[in-house]
């Protein structure tokens, strides 16, 4: 079926997400399209409802006068009906342009006026005030439309539309013949989607802006779908999967994996009650493709290590003894490895008592494949996971590729590669060691920056990662760091901070890492504790505090820390090329980082460019020799008011390790 | 949104804006020798959020226990819906429209939010004990009735992603909101809150006034409220009453009620 289905695409038939939408609505048509949890109760669409409602809200758009070629703002999170704004404006031959929904005014102004945005789509109150304390920023900003209507009735209508008041027009005019001919309004709709073609902007992503201002990257219908009918095949998607769709939705993640797949597999996009819901939502449910970047899959296992540790010690053991069980077996089953018989009755039984029930709670029972990418993932991460049977991959991308580039075929899966290139994709290693490719997603341009397009774009069509990697004999690619960051030490030593960070983040109590270093004697650190893990310990150690600042200050917390940054140089020192580069003194912030105060990008990545301008001061400390710092930090609350907090930060040394070769230990600690 | 939780029909008989809904005259309360209430006269009005303040042991909770029934005063009359009676009983007060919150959060610690909620339904379930343990058929359909009016109120709330979390396992400030939402199960025509936002910080307070406000808007519920907080009381209230020692020192808007000498003295203490 799979295949049949591709043939078909491959012949031109549907070029746009539209045309996918109607041979959906024939092909699948009572098949269930979207869920959305309302009151309690999961509400279903098939994909001939989901049609119905696109074309009526496509006949409302066109009335308030959204034309070919305009773009369209979404903001909220995943809603049905914000999914099919995308389709309806993509209808019309408008560009939809998501923009995320927990973005400070500033961001939401700049990315409005810079797309020149006539029409925003907002999901609830929320987004229409911030919308309107905007209005007089973005003077091409004419009508605002709104999904969830609570708190909004008296609000002034004049420009203000309620998506379900657009819905009712739009079904009202569905059977009227227009004045001069005898066509009805829904075969107009029909022809409007016939007048799309594949080279048409399917949708406009605003990259979250690691370096600078975000751009806006535009991708065409035709790139979407041939990129999306690629990893479809690859994965074996079809009409029975089913996703939960919680990440943002401007991100283009979201848009690939659940937009684009959902339309070109037929499956089915559950989208849950409220973001805070997304658990318990997700559990119900149980989707059988699933993506997580690895925060999410480490903030799940520090829950789940938490409340074990809080259950009866007859459950502790049997978990602890199961989980161990898997970790031995487990991978090596689940990547059809020769297994002795006893270790695969052993392993049923742990599914029967703790792997089974486990995966249930969080969600997973049902998964056919997932995936992890955005950062790099600890190996120990990533094998629990692996170890329980659960299908978790990696993949590697990009806004400007339309997501994938390389991802990890079945049966090849390791921690620390990011898998060979994706079919149709093809990728060169410069001669500074960026990552170039090619692939069917690849990006048209940014949006009025034809200069920085330029920049991006090799002679012969190759698109610049900015990242630093290599392929190694296997033929999968590994991504180091940016390429911009790998720098040297004051002594030429090298030093990759991603690595650094990473090793540091892969230990439950540090939430954040950012590393110093280039053209300095050595490695210094700032770290960010996950007050989920520590608080939790603080509990069980009687230590008494008040908020983060206070037990980020704790010496008792320090001295843990430093324990975690010590292990973490014995690591480096095994290793041969990154010895020189351990952490010799490191301190822990005062205050979360936080993307409302621009020190990490919407998509939660560390801007340390940004950070080491904004904590000067603390650096010059880290390397001065000073214990102690005084700093006054200005925060941003999500409303735009500003604040200032103060402490005084201690800096603490690390021990470092003379460079030893790998010992049986840290062999086993790598693997 | 659209909440049909509360008023549908107006039913004959019903208060038109601005008409006296619940009237208190001359009450007087005492616990043997202790004085807590002293010859007390105030109204409130259909439709208004009316606050009571006054500093600690001024009387203000008995008040509301006088109010709903709880204490009956020695003296005085209580007018509702224009009956007028020397006191009120409980369950004259919950049948007939008035809910509360407690001060001190009391809930059922061990019972979800979704379940504490559904005890505010409680009064209006028809089905007996025994057609409801074994989901008969017509108390399975009032079940789903009433889960439904819970699921708006759950909505109205934003407390969806703790529907099904025991309400002992919550931080304050959610319990407080839980409590809030089992009063308004019972669709009070006037609702007493006592010192809704003790014990919050600055963001609970605010969500909490923003319910309140959401409640008196668009429910057109009638609010009477003990707070602390003077900034709350000054922006929420369309009117105050001021208790002190059990007596009613001053009446009137916000605005009036922060300008008058007796108030000022109250609060800030004077030499006598």
């Amino acid at each position: 079926m799979q295949e049949s289905m591709s043939v078909r695409l491959a012949d031109g038939a549907a070029d746009t997400f539209p045309k996918l939408l109607l041979r959906n609505a024939e092909r699948i048509a009572e098949r269930p399209a979207y869920r959305f949890k309302d009151l309690g109760i999961w509400q279903t669409w098939s994909w001939r409802e989901v049609r119905d409602q696109v074309r009526d809200f496509s006949i409302a758009l066109d009335a308030l006068g959204l034309k070919r070629g305009d773009r369209i703002a979404i903001v909220g999170s995943n809603r049905p009906r914000l999914y099919w704004t995308f389709l309806a404006a993509q209808c019309l031959g408008a560009t939809p342009v998501p923009v995320y929904a927990d973005s400070v005014a500033d961001e939401l102004a700049y990315v409005l006026d810079h797309a020149e945005v006539t029409i925003a789509v907002a999901e609830d109150q929320e987004q229409v005030d911030k919308l309107l304390s905007i209005s007089d920023r973005v003077p091409r900003l004419t009508h605002i439309i709104y999904d969830d209507e609570r708190g909004l009735a008296k609000y002034d209508h004049t420009r203000l539309h309620a998506f379900s008041e657009m819905l009712l027009f739009g079904a009202k005019q569905v059977g009227i013949k227009t004045e001069t001919t005898e066509r009805t309004r829904d075969d107009w709709w029909r022809g409007q989607i016939a007048a799309g073609n594949g080279r048409d902007i399917s949708v406009m992503l605003y990259t979250s802006g690691t370096t600078g201002r975000s751009k806006g990257v535009m991708l065409s219908a035709q790139g979407c779908i041939n990129a999306a009918i690629d990893t479809v095949t690859f994965d074996k998607l079809d009409e029975s999967d089913v996703v939960v769709a919680y990440l943002p939705l401007a991100w283009v993640g979201d848009h690939y994996l659940n937009f684009a797949q959902s339309l070109v597999a037929g499956f089915c996009v559950a989208c849950p009650e409220s973001p805070e819901t997304a658990p318990g939502d997700l559990r119900e449910i149980g989707p059988t493709f699933y993506f997580a970047p690895p925060r999410v899959f480490e903030s799940l296992l520090t829950r789940v290590m938490i409340r074990i540790e809080d259950a009866s010690p007859l459950k502790r053991r049997m978990f602890h003894h199961y989980i161990a069980v898997a970790k031995r077996w487990g991978e090596k089953i689940l990547n059809q490895e020769s297994v002795p018989f006893t270790a695969r009755l052993s392993y049923a039984l742990g599914n029967l008592l703790v792997y089974a029930p486990l995966k249930n709670v969080l969600g997973f029972s049902n998964i056919r494949v997932a995936y992890t990418a955005g950062e790099a993932i600890g190996p120990e991460l990533f094998s629990f996971y692996r170890s329980l049977g659960m299908n978790l991959k990696q993949l590697y991308g990009q806004t400007e590729a339309f997501l994938y580039v390389t991802a990890q075929p079945n049966g090849q899966i390791r921690a620390d590669t990011v898998g060979p290139p994706t079919p149709n994709v093809s990728i060169r290693i410069a001669d500074n060691g960026e990552v170039l490719y090619k692939s069917p997603g690849q990006f048209v341009g940014y949006f009025k920056e034809p200069e920085k397009t330029a920049e991006t774009m090799t002679s012969d069509g190759f698109v610049k990662t900015g990242d630093a990697g290599f392929f190694d004999p296997q033929g999968h690619l590994k991504i180091i760091d940016r390429a911009n960051d790998v720098g040297k030490l004051g002594d030429g030593a090298l030093f990759a901070p991603k690595y650094l960070e990473n090793k540091l983040k892969f230990f439950p109590n540090i939430k954040e890492a950012v590393a110093f270093g280039p053209g300095r004697p050595f490695a210094t650190a700032i770290l960010n504790i996950d007050l989920t893990a520590v608080a939790n310990w603080a509990e069980k150690n009687d230590i008494i505090y008040a908020s983060y600042q206070e037990l980020a200050a704790h010496p008792l917390v320090y001295q843990m820390v430093r324990r975690n940054v010590e292990a973490v140089n014995r690591i480096l020192a095994a290793e041969p090329a990154m010895a020189a580069a351990q952490i010799k003194r490191f301190l822990i912030l005062h205050k979360e980082l936080d993307a409302d105060d621009g020190e990490l990008t919407r998509t939660q990545k560390v801007r340390r460019s940004f950070i080491a301008e904004r904590y000067a001061p603390l650096i010059e400390a880290l390397y001065d020799g000073s214990t102690h710092r005084r700093i006054e930090t200005q925060v941003t609350f999500e409303d735009g008011r500003k604040g200032a907090i103060s402490g005084d930060i201690t800096i603490s040394e690390a021990e470092t390790f003379p460079t030893t070769p790998p010992t049986a230990t840290f062999k086993e600690a790598a693997e | 949104m659209n909440v049909d939780v509360a008023p549908k029909s107006d039913p004959p008989g019903a208060f038109a804006k601005g008409e006296v809904l619940l009237a208190v005259e001359n009450v007087s309360l005492s616990f043997g020798g202790v004085r807590a209430i002293r010859g007390v006269s105030f109204d409130i009005t259909k439709g208004e959020i009316r606050a009571i303040i006054g500093p600690n042991g001024a009387g203000k909770t008995s008040m509301l226990n006088v109010i709903n029934g709880f204490y009956h005063p020695q003296e005085g009359v209580i007018t509702y819906k224009r009956e007028r009676r020397s006191a009120m009983r409980p369950y004259i007060a919950a049948s007939q429209g008035i809910g509360r919150t407690f001060q001190n959060v009391a809930l059922f610690k061990g019972m979800t939010t979704l379940d504490n909620i559904m005890t505010g339904r409680t009064l209006k379930m028809r089905s007996g004990i025994l057609a409801q343990a074994f989901r008969w058929g017509p108390a399975e359909r009032e079940e789903i009735q009433h889960r439904e009016v819970v699921e708006k109120i759950i909505d109205f709330l934003e407390i969806q992603h703790i529907r099904k979390t025991p309400v002992g396992k919550l931080p304050y400030g959610l319990q407080k909101r839980v409590e809030l939402g089992r009063a308004l199960a019972t669709e009070p025509e006037l609702l007493l809150l006592d010192e809704p936002m003790a014990g919050m910080n600055l963001e609970e307070k605010q969500d909490m006034s923003r319910f309140i406000i959401d409640v008196n808007d668009q429910l057109g519920t009638t609010i009477a409220l003990i707070e602390h907080d003077m900034g709350v009381v000054m922006d929420l209230s369309d009117r105050v009453v001021v208790l002190d020692h059990g007596q009613k020192i001053a009446d009137g808007t916000p605005s009036e009620v922060q300008a008058n000498q007796a108030v000022i003295d109250a609060y800030l203490g004077v030499a006598h």
